[in-house]
């Protein structure tokens, strides 16, 4: 039987244990949709901005590991989802994002809402198609879920011309493909882990440096056990946050510009430097001709052009995390015999001291609210949830990535390469489609949460029960930090206090929520917001000027922090 | 530090925008890029000519070859290759210079595929500074147009 374009993608998607799709339609996919409209295994999810679907893809793939997805229309619905597309591109999320386009006889001639949508995101998909013949369909949507998920997961795009969401065909879905010039290196070469196994056996210092990479490779079991086998103490970058429990002996919580006294201090000492699935991404290392001056370093990534690209590696290592890190980890078998807590007491002991020196803190005599107490007490009250947490950009992310203590993987959602305000609300929405009956809490600055608060109705319309806490300082808080900082206290255009009333707001979608404005009514707030059943926004008004630390001004060593 | 990289690539819509994109979004040059189907089925073959330090042409070899088109990338710098360029050169000529572009152009073995009153259109092939040297005689007399292919480039085979 013959099949039209558009029941071709809705069976594949179908083959591909699809759930939810995120979008909004437009002429260029009303077909498509219609066809939606006639089935039920798979639901469509109207938001209110293209942007805010992907990002919703997005959240979904971090919770589940399974690939998001997004339909938008042609044109401006395609451009919109840009920003979604780039974000999910610089934390390497897998999001397959299908657009509408016009159809396929008018592509070239400044059709109505016709964009060129491949041209344009060639630079921030890891593939993206054309559709020119319904034939290609099925096989390019294997080809789209095969490349999004595999290797050094990320975003795919395919464009579906009008034309061929009708034109029929007969359908068969491949079960398996091979693209010849797409062969990533999974296994790593095994001369080379026994080389990095014996620089690991054999260093003083060794530390280990965990990124967002082992989450999307499953490894943080395996970085667990290698930690815990040779008494080696842990940092993550912000991506990495959950890859390594923040509540063990080991770990050093997080590194770079806004890291912790003790992780960056274990960097600019230890002598052997262990990344995985990390990228040394400026935000890490400061002054890169400065860092782990007295380390070699060893890296292990399955993108090989990760490798030696902002610093020399010592000891490169190429292949998937997990399992490189299982065959690491049997081969340090040999070293059994070996007493690591005594080998490893001198440098765990000067761990131990930095970490006693400068911890994160805040003025807890403080009447007004300061965020980083509101995020001490969220942890306090939902440790034994399972909670997901999303941020939007600015203070608050580093807030919550320094005082919130996250002890599992896909739990902590934020933009970390992009840094894109306007991600964490709908990235927790989407979230919240994934950690069914499980909480999800969104961490937002009052200027990131007015870049897509038009998703509060979407919260409505599928009853979910996200909760929003505003850590509202009438400020873009991390520009003014900057010019607070750097700048002579000049705060040129970060003053946002003109605002709505979030609370007023959120009950003109029927959401509950509530302002507050002193520490004493924290605690129960939150409470109330956690024992609610639907939706929650929760309006702190906190202490408009407080600052971020430590802080790396950019450019500097990461050993010169400021500390207050 | 000049380095020539020859991409076997899957001949599809975009792969040349790729390529350019991967050059210009880093900010690394490309001196020539020359793209041509090769004789196996889809494949085609991009010469590009770049110029970078060690780390730089280290990462666009890894660059290109992570390209989820590109089949196989060969660098050229330390194994002996041999490489050709082939230049369209149109004269402008008269009475006086004739006879001395008709030299030249003998000396470099080139020759001459165009002829009218007043110009000689030469085709010329070799390595680049063949060609740069045969250009360099003929500027003076007179250069109308010049189209250069961009080099293309093999490894020499082991001779036993
Ligand atoms: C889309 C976007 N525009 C601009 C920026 C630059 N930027 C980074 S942080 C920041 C301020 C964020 O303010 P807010 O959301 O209120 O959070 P706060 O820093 O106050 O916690 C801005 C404007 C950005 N990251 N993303």
């Amino acid at each position: 039987m013959k099949l039209t374009g558009s029941q071709i993608f809705i069976e594949s998607l179908k083959k591909e244990d699809v759930e939810y799709i995120f979008g909004i339609p437009g002429g260029a996919i009303i077909d498509l949709h219609d066809e939606l409209y006639k089935q039920n295994d798979i639901q469509f999810i109207l938001t209110r901005h293209e942007q805010a679907a992907v990002h919703m893809a997005d959240g979904y793939a971090r919770v589940t590991g399974k690939p998001g997805i997004a339909l938008l229309t042609s044109g401006p619905g395609a451009t919109n989802g840009i920003t979604g597309i780039a974000t999910a591109y610089m934390d390497s999320i897998p999001i397959i994002v299908f657009t509408g386009q016009v159809p396929t006889p008018l592509i070239g001639n400044d059709a109505f809402q016709e964009a060129d949508i491949v041209g344009m995101t060639r630079s921030c998909t890891k593939y993206n198609f054309l559709v020119k013949d319904v034939k290609d369909l099925a096989y390019t949507i294997k080809k789209a879920f095969y490349i999004a998920t595999t290797g050094r997961p990320g975003p795919v795009l395919i464009d579906f011309p009008k034309d061929i969401q009708v034109a029929k065909t007969d359908f068969s879905y491949p079960e398996t493909i091979h693209l010849r010039g797409y062969n990533p290196t999974y296994h790593g070469n095994l001369k080379q882990i026994k080389k990095v196994a014996k620089a690991i056996a054999s260093a003083k210092k060794p530390l280990l440096y965990v990124g967002g990479g082992t989450i999307l490779s499953g490894a943080h079991k395996e970085v667990q056990k290698l930690a815990k086998k040779l008494k080696i103490p842990v940092f993550t970058t912000l991506m990495g946050i959950g890859a390594y429990p923040e509540d063990d002996d080991l770990s050093l919580g997080m590194a770079g510009m806004h890291g912790t006294y003790r992780a960056n201090m274990a960097i600019q000492y230890c002598d052997l430097l262990i990344s995985i699935g990390a990228r040394f991404d400026d935000r890490i290392t400061g002054k890169v001709s400065e860092f782990a001056p007295n380390a070699k370093v060893a890296h292990i990534d399955i993108d090989p052009t990760s490798i030696s690209k902002n610093i020399h590696v010592d000891y490169p290592l190429v292949g998937d995390a997990k399992l490189v890190l299982k065959e690491m980890l049997s081969v340090l078998d040999e070293y059994n015999k070996i007493d690591w807590g005594e080998v490893r007491k001198p440098w765990l002991k000067q761990i131990d001291k930095w970490k006693n020196e400068h911890k994160l803190a805040y003025n807890t005599d403080e009447e007004k609210i300061l965020p980083q107490y509101v995020i001490e007490k969220l942890y306090e009250i939902t440790k034994d949830d399972d909670a997901v947490i999303t941020t939007e950009v600015g203070q608050h992310q580093m807030w919550v990535a320094q005082f919130y203590t996250f002890k599992k993987p896909n739990r902590f959602l934020t933009s970390g390469g992009l840094g894109t305000m306007g991600y964490g609300f709908p990235a927790g929405i989407g979230a919240q489609f994934a950690h069914k009956n499980k909480p999800v809490y969104v961490f937002a600055g009052d200027g990131s949460f007015q870049m897509n608060e038009q998703e509060l109705a979407t919260l409505v319309a599928y009853d979910k029960p996200v909760k929003v806490i505003i850590l509202n300082n009438g400020f873009l808080g991390m520009v003014r930090q900057w010019q607070d900082l750097f700048y002579g206290k000049r705060y040129a255009a970060t003053n946002i206090e003109v605002q709505p009333s979030f609370v007023k707001l959120a009950e003109s979608y029927g959401i509950k929520a509530k302002r507050i404005t002193k520490k004493s009514e924290v605690e129960d707030a939150l409470f109330e917001m956690k024992n609610y059943k639907g939706p929650y926004i929760l309006d702190a008004v906190i202490v408009r000027e407080e600052n971020v630390y430590p802080m790396v001004p950019a450019g500097a060593p990461i050993s010169n922090m400021l500390l207050t | 530090m000049k380095r020539i990289f020859s991409v076997t690539v899957e001949n599809e819509s975009g792969v040349l925008s790729r390529v350019a994109n991967l050059f210009s979004a880093r900010g690394y040059n490309i001196e020539s890029l020359n793209v041509a189907p090769i004789n196996e089925a889809n494949l085609s073959r991009m010469t590009i000519v770049t110029e970078g330090d060690e780390a730089i042409l280290e990462q666009i070899g890894k660059q290109l070859n992570k390209l989820i088109d590109t089949i196989k990338v060969t660098e050229y710098g330390d194994v002996p290759y041999v490489e050709r360029e082939m230049a369209l050169i149109k004269m402008h000529t008269d009475l006086g210079t004739r006879a001395e572009v008709l030299r030249i152009v003998d000396i470099f073995r080139g020759k001459i595929v165009d002829v009218s009153q007043d110009s000689y259109t030469i085709e010329m092939t070799g390595d680049s500074n063949k060609i740069d040297a045969i250009l360099n005689l003929l500027e003076p007399l007179g250069i109308k147009e010049l189209a250069r292919t961009g080099k293309v480039a093999m490894i020499r085979e082991n001779k036993k």
